[in-house]
């Protein structure tokens, strides 16, 4: 088969070494992936393993030391403005209102004012913050903030949504919430997604594929697929075969490398 | 629902609800003091302390109100107003753009940080008699003062505002297609905001200072001058009417500066501000 045509990302080689005072630390080591176009990809690991190295990487905030990262077939600083990024923590502009820090991309991008506003009030519909628009972040509570972080990445339609531990600080319940609402979004935009979680049930529920990265040095231990079909219940989805199976490999894998990981921490 | 006193909610009870207190009961309070201060001041005088040391407010009154309707008070109050806004705005407008250029260049602040720090040093008192020398008695000096007030106030809340900027929010926009432009007006200059308003808030009061000290070493007009021209005359009257006057300059551009904190900085939740009116 000829995947060229349906991939979407690409990770060849790929190797980041930062040098420290007691040498040099590699986060990340040969790591091959290919990402189709549309695909829902979780990534899990121990702390440490380099899992955000690799986002900041298709970001392009940091540059790897080696390989190449091609985002349809182009390197990813030509790349720049066809990613939407979520950060663990929340990173709304406080000096902006809540509808203001969606259209912030669309201003960027000369998008005209009215027509700015009409697509971020609509994003903000869709993940049911409508009358919240006029509220600064300050007055949000940390779901709302998320969801707002989540709209403002796709605001202006990029090829790829990357999101770091986005739920990490959320209380279970609008956790659920959000992932719910996250799928129904991906759902209907059919964006391609890479989502980092140290959450093994949130990666398979969320997942078409869940890759699992090694302690220290990072690279891509196993790649699995999940078979659960979508649409998916997440509240429900523990009663699926697959789930179980996953999360018991799956749960192997990342015991042995949080193990390592863990000898990793005291050595240092 | 009537709630009844259970044994449990009996300690909560105990404990009184904080009374709450409207803005108008703070505002009530503050002219209950001010009578009472202003009062205590005039039955002193003449009674318990001879007039001569510290006047008494009724002829500090009549004083300002002659001052101000039959006298000379519109040339000096301009004097004086014209060095400190003159001043501040040339200050604050330098401390500013050097503030921003600094807090993006680390070489550069690392170079001149000596510098900075060494001239800022130097009491202004100081170099005002140079000033004098140097530019003359008129209003010159007094700008030149008052500059070098605002201008480190400025710079040093600048560049700490640009410094402390959250690296997320820059790497985001960058992301999101910022380029540095966008990055300046849209994301630095914004969250540096809250800083670079405590500055002017802070270096208001210090422009006027600067003016008064200035009228104080050389001068031939000001509010500053007029002030050290009655208490060379032992007219403690005329003294304590041209610092009443400094009094309600200062209140009311401490007034306008929080109204338009107020509107600029809305984004932030209300918070009491802390020790920015003591300069």
């Amino acid at each position: 088969m000829d995947t060229t045509d349906t991939t979407l990302l690409e990770f060849r080689g790929v190797n980041k070494a930062y040098p420290t005072r007691d040498g040099e630390v590699v986060a990340v080591e040969d790591l091959d992936l290919i990402v189709r176009d549309g695909e829902f990809l979780t990534i899990v690991g121990p702390s440490g393993c380099g899992k955000s190295t690799v986002l900041n990487m298709l970001a392009g905030l940091e540059n790897p030391s080696s390989g190449s990262i091609l985002l349809n077939g182009r390197s990813v600083s030509e790349n720049r403005m066809k990613i939407g990024y979520v950060m663990q923590s929340d990173n709304l502009y406080p000096w902006r209102t809540l509808v203001q820090n969606v259209e912030f991309p669309l201003e960027i991008r000369g998008v005209p004012a009215k027509k700015r506003r009409e697509i971020a009030i609509d994003y903000l519909r869709k993940v049911k913050l409508d009358g919240f628009e006029d509220k600064y972040p300050y007055e949000l509570s940390g779901g709302m903030k998320q969801r707002g972080n989540i709209v403002r990445a796709l605001s202006f339609s990029p090829d790829l949504l990357i999101m770091d531990e986005p739920f990490g600080p959320l209380d279970a319940q609008t956790r659920l919430l959000l992932q719910v609402q996250l799928l129904e979004l991906w759902r209907e935009e059919k964006k391609t997604v890479i989502f980092i979680t140290h959450d093994l049930p949130e990666a398979i529920a969320l997942g078409d594929r869940v890759m699992v990265m090694s302690a220290r040095p990072g690279r891509a231990k196993s790649i699995l697929d999940v078979k659960i079909p979508r649409p998916r219940d997440i509240a429900h989805i523990h009663e699926h075969e697959n789930y179980r199976e996953l999360l018991s490999v799956l749960g192997d894998q990342l015991a042995e490398e949080m193990q390592v990981a863990s000898a990793i921490k005291m050595e240092a | 629902m009537k709630a009844k006193k259970s044994p449990m909610k009996s300690t909560a009870a105990s404990v009184k609800p904080k009374r709450f207190r409207s803005k108008r009961d703070v505002l009530i309070c503050q002219i209950a003091l001010s009578v009472i201060l202003i009062g205590a001041w005039q039955f002193a005088s003449g009674t318990l302390i001879d007039p001569f040391w510290i006047s008494r407010p009724s002829d500090i009154i009549v004083y300002i109100g002659n001052w101000i309707f039959a006298g000379d008070f519109v040339f000096h109050f301009g004097f004086t107003m014209a060095a400190t806004f003159i001043g501040f705005i040339t200050g604050a407008v330098s401390g500013f753009f050097l503030g921003l250029l600094l807090g993006r260049a680390e070489f550069w602040a690392k170079v001149l940080d000596p510098f900075l720090v060494a001239i800022n040093g130097i009491p202004r008192v100081a170099l005002a008699p140079l000033f004098v020398v140097w530019f003359g008695i008129g209003l010159l000096p007094k700008i030149v003062l008052v500059f070098t007030l605002v201008f480190f106030v400025i710079f040093y809340n600048t560049y700490s505002g640009v410094k402390s900027v959250d690296r997320n929010y820059i790497d985001l926009a960058w992301v999101m297609g910022a380029d540095d432009s966008v990055l300046f007006r849209k994301v630095i200059l914004p969250a540096a905001m809250p800083y670079i308003f405590l500055g002017i808030k802070l270096s208001i009061p210090y422009a006027l200072i600067g003016a008064i000290i200035g009228e104080f070493v050389a001068s031939s007009a000001g509010l500053g001058w007029k002030i050290q021209v009655e208490t060379s005359l032992y007219n403690t009257t005329g003294t304590m009417g041209g610092l009443v006057i400094l009094m309600v300059i200062v209140m009311l551009m401490n007034w306008a500066l929080e109204r338009l904190e107020q509107k600029i900085l809305s984004w932030r939740p209300q918070q009491r501000s802390a020790g920015a009116d003591i300069a």
